[in-house]
């Protein structure tokens, strides 16, 4: 039995990072593009009485992904059955079952030294999909699996789409969530196909659109359900018979028996007249720039870039519109924003797989300790995994509550239908909630979310055999980052099975070594005593918070203190204000510690820095903490009190510290260190993470930055060794 | 004493045929079909409409008093099947013995399992005589789908039953006020899986696609049933159909669902569940069908002693249940080898099948299950496939498709098919199978009772 030890609640930043869920449009996969041009190794195609069908498998790899060879294979195909008399019609579709194609390859344009290459590239994936819309022989893709990025794009520009209603076939265009857009006609093509609100909705938010919305939407045009078992499994019988569909589909169009012609509901031609007005545009365009700026605050480049590529595409027609987006796409590859998004994606990838290998055992049954938000979210991520879960408490109440928090978390599932009433209950039913240890020996790891009666607890788990940290982030059903601590007593087989675990819970894992902190709360702790100086010198909380969030961070500092808890700041700060000292200095303690004796908890009490008010969304200053405040105050540096050096002396903080972690080996490495912070605390994606962020800004400039605010306040801004030593050797953590 | 002597007398009794071994058992009763009846199956909507449940049920039960003229006081126990509820009569098989001349001493429950109720009705008969708590028997099984329980909805319910308790006007003005339009939206039954939403025809459909079974393939059994059908009607060989005299109308002699057509006509079907291209359609499935079927089951000895010449032993039975979504309709694949074992017999053994018709697709689909070794080993645990029954063996006169399917009674249907087809065609072991709703399934082996 493995006990694991869930720390800390820091009750994250509410957004952050939640953008980079899906962010699969491109993949990443490096080709020997040596002498293969011979033989096709990524299509096949033969010939079902006048139907060409396609299949695309691309070799070695899970997915299907749009390279450079995959292309040129694609189009000798087209040119092929365009010339022949034998066919008249065509079906693409992929032999892989859970994937038609993923997206382009990411390493094309990370290839590309100028934005110039990159539109060149953008502009020969246009030319390739004008030919097959404008192909005389209908093609039908047949979709299952994964359709993202540029595979989308290559799926509209065929004349009919047909999709299994499978929860793996999900349809968008996730470039935004890497920086960059559409670039392969897929800015022109949306609007025209789904109408321009819902294209910008797709565009702008990258989301992942479920086959039976993406009929809906008029984004497919047939849904094939999926089969069971036949005399063959199901997932290749379903291909097969996706593929049969497609052919008869295919068919038909070629015969004319099928029309493209596709009935529209009311709303859809109430939005299209509309949409027709040149004002209504206009005044739409206006309405999506407003709140992309208030969204982004100016710091995402691609959002603006697309709406301004549609724009130009309605207004100034389509030539004019295929120019801007091959353009826009090459200046967004070269941006560091597209580069430090990419960056977290290739992190995350990293940070789905199990450097430690298959644990002996798989875990099955884990049983958690303590059934408050914690304990309980724990639970349900676990439960609707498939694994079977003991929920303990000492109460029946906090227990009860618990077994409610799970329940609630399903059904909100059940309303927005992503599962059935009757998932839910066989879901719900791994759960089982109990006040004593009955058969906690089954367990094959018991996950401790409270501290509870040690003695009764040795008592128990006698059996204990080794003990790992897991640092879950609250709330766990929807902060996917989980930091795993080990200490050099633990063995890699139990490492392997809590990251497993994690995995299977639908985690983003880091492994960390042991320290106070460990890595996430450790960053963050400077940062926050930065908060407490920077209120203290007289700058409020409101504009605290619009500064932070100014410099990307998805909530403002001071919200982020509430959110957290002033309770749980205050002993964070403490503790870890013990074990490091001077360096974690900076804000007076007294702050949170009267904060905490006036019951100013934050959200939680309904009063910390703001007051809270239940089904109230805007909130007011707590003009109690006016007072409190005054109290403290310290004179501002004028020096280092500009709205940019406020901004800095917190990131900069958070940065060195950060650094310090992977210099004294806490951190194994600095993408870890990236994916920590921006899924466990909010570091702006848009930086990438304090590593990236430190490649892309410069290390010296962040040395400067720490000797200028060093010289001003001392310790807590002395640049670690490895700033240094990165700085004066010009080296990068990414390479 | 009857029950006193029924025990003393149920050693093995030995009835060889000249052909194979019986599969009576030492130490086990005998159990036999005396007769069964059932009154014409009839499309929804048409004679029966204006009938409730308990009046077929009735119809089925003094037919079978009336054929067998069995003693009143001698049934032990009577057992029906229905699936979709008339609330008012919940207990169906009460209601409608007291109405059918059965002594109001006899008790009567209700079962339900989907389209194997009058199956489970029967094997629970056969399962109280076997365990010697019963001699005699009547089970049976009804359904009307020309009349449904159409509920209000939740809402409106809730509003009633709170307008029922409020005390004051105030309290029921204000419950008045919180009533919206949308409370009257109603409720319909659905033919639908509750753990998965999906509708049954559409589960047909996928079945049929995952074991690649072509829409004319599905066609062309159909219009075989059909044909069959209307063979064995017009020969007079369906045998236990009774004549009922409707209430108000003219007497109902015969099935009325039984249309053979041409493939020409049924090709213009459009699909009926998975648009625009399954290949489920109104024609190749059963239709909603009223009707209900009553069986005489009693010991053997009983039997003799009374003076009867049973029809046909009831020997092993199985019930199986499978994935419910991917595999609803496959029951009889799982069933048909286990008791097959259990009988210690081969496919080749049968010489009358009669497997319930739910869909021609769901038919073939099964068929082509029972033929795959692949599906033997992958799905069922099995080292080998158990073979497709030969086509010249089975439902030789007609089945649901084209008889129709009345849920709760199809199963005393299929049994007394098989025993009069073995009687009429001369062999020894029929097999009966169904697949039911929920995923599961049933299959028993019915002996002829030698001449």
């Amino acid at each position: 039995m493995v006990a694991s030890r869930a720390i800390g609640c820091l009750r994250r930043f509410a957004n952050a990072s939640r953008t980079l869920h899906h962010c699969s449009g491109y993949i990443c996969r490096n080709f020997s593009r040596s002498s293969a041009l011979l033989a096709r190794s990524h299509i096949n195609y033969g010939i079902k009485d006048d139907v060409a069908v396609i299949r695309i498998n691309s070799p070695n790899s899970k997915v299907n992904t749009l390279n450079q060879e995959l292309q040129s294979e694609f189009m000798e195909v087209m040119n092929e059955i365009w010339a022949s008399d034998q066919v008249k019609s065509a079906v693409l579709i992929s032999s892989k079952p859970g994937c038609f194609i993923a997206g382009a390859d990411i390493n094309m344009i990370a290839a590309c030294k100028t934005p110039q290459e990159v539109t060149r590239l953008s502009q020969e994936g246009q030319k390739m999909f004008e030919k097959l819309e404008n192909s005389p022989k209908p093609i039908v893709a047949a979709i299952s699996g994964s359709c993202l990025g540029g595979g989308l794009e290559l799926a509209i520009s065929c004349q009919y789409r047909i999709a299994t209603r499978d929860k793996k076939t999900v349809l968008g265009v996730p470039e935004v969530l890497l920086g960059i857009l559409p670039g392969a006609g897929g800015t022109q093509r949306l609007p025209q196909m789904v109408g321009v609100p819902a294209a910008f909705d797709m565009m702008l938010t990258g989301r992942n659109i479920r086959a039976d919305r993406a009929k809906k939407m008029g984004l497919v045009d047939q849904l094939v359900e999926p089969l069971g078992p036949g005399v063959k499994p199901p997932e290749e019988r379903t291909i097969e018979y996706l593929e049969e569909i497609a052919v008869t589909f295919a068919k038909g169009l070629a015969d004319k028996k099928i029309s493209l012609k596709r009935s529209k509901g009311l709303m859809d031609k109430l939005t299209s007249y509309a949409m027709g007005i040149p004002f209504v545009r206009q005044q739409v365009y206006k309405k999506v720039e407003e709140q992309v700026r208030k969204q982004t605050k100016g710091l995402y480049p691609a959002p603006l870039k697309i709406i301004d590529v549609v724009k130009t595409g309605l207004e100034e027609g389509k030539d004019a519109g295929y120019l801007s987006e091959s353009q826009k796409f090459g200046e967004l590859a070269m941006t560091k924003e597209s580069k430090a998004l990419i960056g977290l994606y290739h992190g995350q990838v990293l940070c789905k797989k199990n450097k430690f290998g298959t644990p002996q055992r798989e875990v099955k049954n884990i049983a958690v300790l303590g059934a408050g938000l914690m304990g309980a979210g724990i639970a349900q991520v676990s439960v609707d995994k498939g694994l079977k879960t003991i929920l303990k408490d000492a109460t029946l109440t906090g227990l009860s509550r618990g077994q409610q928090q799970v329940f609630k978390g399903l059904n909100d599932k059940v309303k927005k239908k992503t599962l059935t009433s009757f998932e839910r209950d066989f879901i719900f039913n791994n759960l089982t909630g109990q006040l004593d240890y009955q058969s906690f020996e089954k367990a094959d790891m018991v996950i401790e979310a409270v501290f509870e009666d040690i003695n009764l607890k040795h008592k128990v788990l006698k059996e204990v055999e080794e003990v790992i940290g897991m640092h879950y982030f609250s709330p766990v059903d929807k902060m996917q980052l989980l930091e795993i601590i080990t200490t050099p007593k633990t063995s890699k087989d139990t490492t392997a099975s809590a990251v497993a675990v994690g995995l299977k819970q639908g985690k983003v894992i880091i492994v960390v070594k042991d320290g106070p902190g460990f890595y996430t709360t450790r960053c963050l702790a400077p940062m926050m005593s930065e908060v407490i100086r920077i209120l203290q010198e007289g700058i409020g909380p409101k504009k605290l918070d619009s500064l932070t969030t100014g410099f990307g961070f998805p909530v403002g500092a001071a919200t982020l203190v509430d959110e957290v808890g002033v309770d749980v700041a205050k002993h964070v700060a403490e503790d870890l204000g013990k074990a490091f000292g001077e360096r974690f200095a900076g804000g007076s303690l007294e702050l949170l510690k009267q904060m905490v004796s006036k019951g100013f908890l934050g959200r939680k009490s309904g009063k910390g820095f703001y007051v809270y008010k239940e089904g109230v969304k805007s909130k007011d200053l707590n003009s109690d903490m006016d007072s409190v405040l005054a109290g403290l105050q310290v004179s501002p540096k004028p020096e280092v009190s500009s709205d940019e050096d406020i901004q800095y002396r917190l990131v900069s903080r958070f940065v060195n510290e950060a650094a310090l972690c992977l210099q004294e080996e806490i951190l194994a490495t600095p993408a870890e260190g990236d994916i920590g912070a921006v899924f466990g605390l909010g570091f702006p994606p848009c930086l990438g993470g304090p590593f990236r962020f430190v490649d892309l800004y410069g290390a010296q400039k962040i040395v400067d930055r720490l000797r200028r605010y060093e010289a001003a306040y001392g310790k807590q801004f002395t640049p670690c060794q490895l700033l240094i030593d990165q700085a004066s050797a010009g080296k990068k953590f990414y390479q | 004493m009857t029950w006193v002597t029924g025990r003393l007398l149920c050693g093995w009794a030995p009835v060889q045929t000249s052909t194979k071994k019986t599969l009576a058992k030492p130490n086990v009763r005998n159990i036999v079909v005396v007769e069964g009846v059932r009154i014409p199956f009839l499309l929804s909507g048409t004679s029966y409409k204006d009938l409730m449940p308990h009046d077929l049920a009735r119809a089925a039960l003094s037919s079978l008093l009336i054929k067998t003229n069995v003693p009143k006081e001698v049934v032990d126990y009577i057992i029906f099947g229905t699936v979709i509820q008339e609330v008012k009569t919940s207990n169906v098989a009460r209601e409608a013995a007291l109405g059918a001349g059965f002594s109001d001493k006899t008790p009567a429950h209700t079962v339900t399992m989907a389209c194997i109720s009058a199956n489970q009705a029967m094997t629970t008969g056969v399962g109280l005589i076997a365990s010697g708590q019963s001699d005699v028997i009547v089970a049976g099984g009804v359904e009307l789908m020309s009349d449904v329980p159409i509920r209000h909805s939740r809402k409106m319910r809730k509003m009633m039953l709170d307008l029922n308790k409020a005390k004051t006007l105030g309290q029921r003005l204000s419950l008045i006020s919180k009533f919206r339009l949308n409370f009257l939206t109603p409720e319909l039954p659905a033919v639908a899986e509750f753990s998965t939403s999906e509708t049954m025809g559409h589960s047909a459909d996928r079945l049929a696609a995952s074991f690649a079974v072509s829409r004319l393939e599905q066609d062309e059994y159909a219009l075989r049933s059909h044909r069959l059908a209307k063979k064995a009607q017009d020969e007079g060989l369906l045998s236990d159909v009774v004549p009922f005299k409707v209430p108000g109308k003219e007497t109902v002699t015969k099935d009325n669902g039984i249309r053979p057509s041409s493939l020409e006509q049924m090709a213009k079907l459009k699909p009926a569940f998975v648009k625009p291209y399954g290949t489920v359609t109104a024609a190749n499935s059963s239709f909603l069908t009223d009707g209900a079927s009553a069986m005489l089951i009693m010991a053997e000895d009983k039997a003799l002693a009374m003076g009867y010449k049973p029809k046909a032993y009831l020997r092993d039975f199985v019930y199986v249940s499978q994935d419910p979504k991917d595999q609803l309709l496959l029951g009889p694949t799982y069933a048909t080898p286990k008791v097959l074992e259990k009988a210690g017999l081969t496919l080749k053994d049968i010489d009358a099948f009669e497997f319930h018709e739910a869909f021609s697709g769901q038919i073939l689909a099964n068929f082509k299950a029972m033929d795959s070794d692949w599906f033997a080993q992958n799905y069922m645990g099995r080292k080998a496939k158990v073979g497709s029954p030969p086509l010249e063996k089975f439902n030789n006169w007609g089945g649901s498709l084209s008889l129709g399917h009345p849920f709760g009674a199809t199963g005393c249907r299929l049994v007394m098919a098989a025993a009069n087809r073995l009687r009429k065609e001369g062999g020894q072991f029929g097999l009966v199978a169904a697949c039911a709703a929920g995923g599961q399934g049933h299959a028993m082996i019915v002996e002829t009772y030698p001449k």
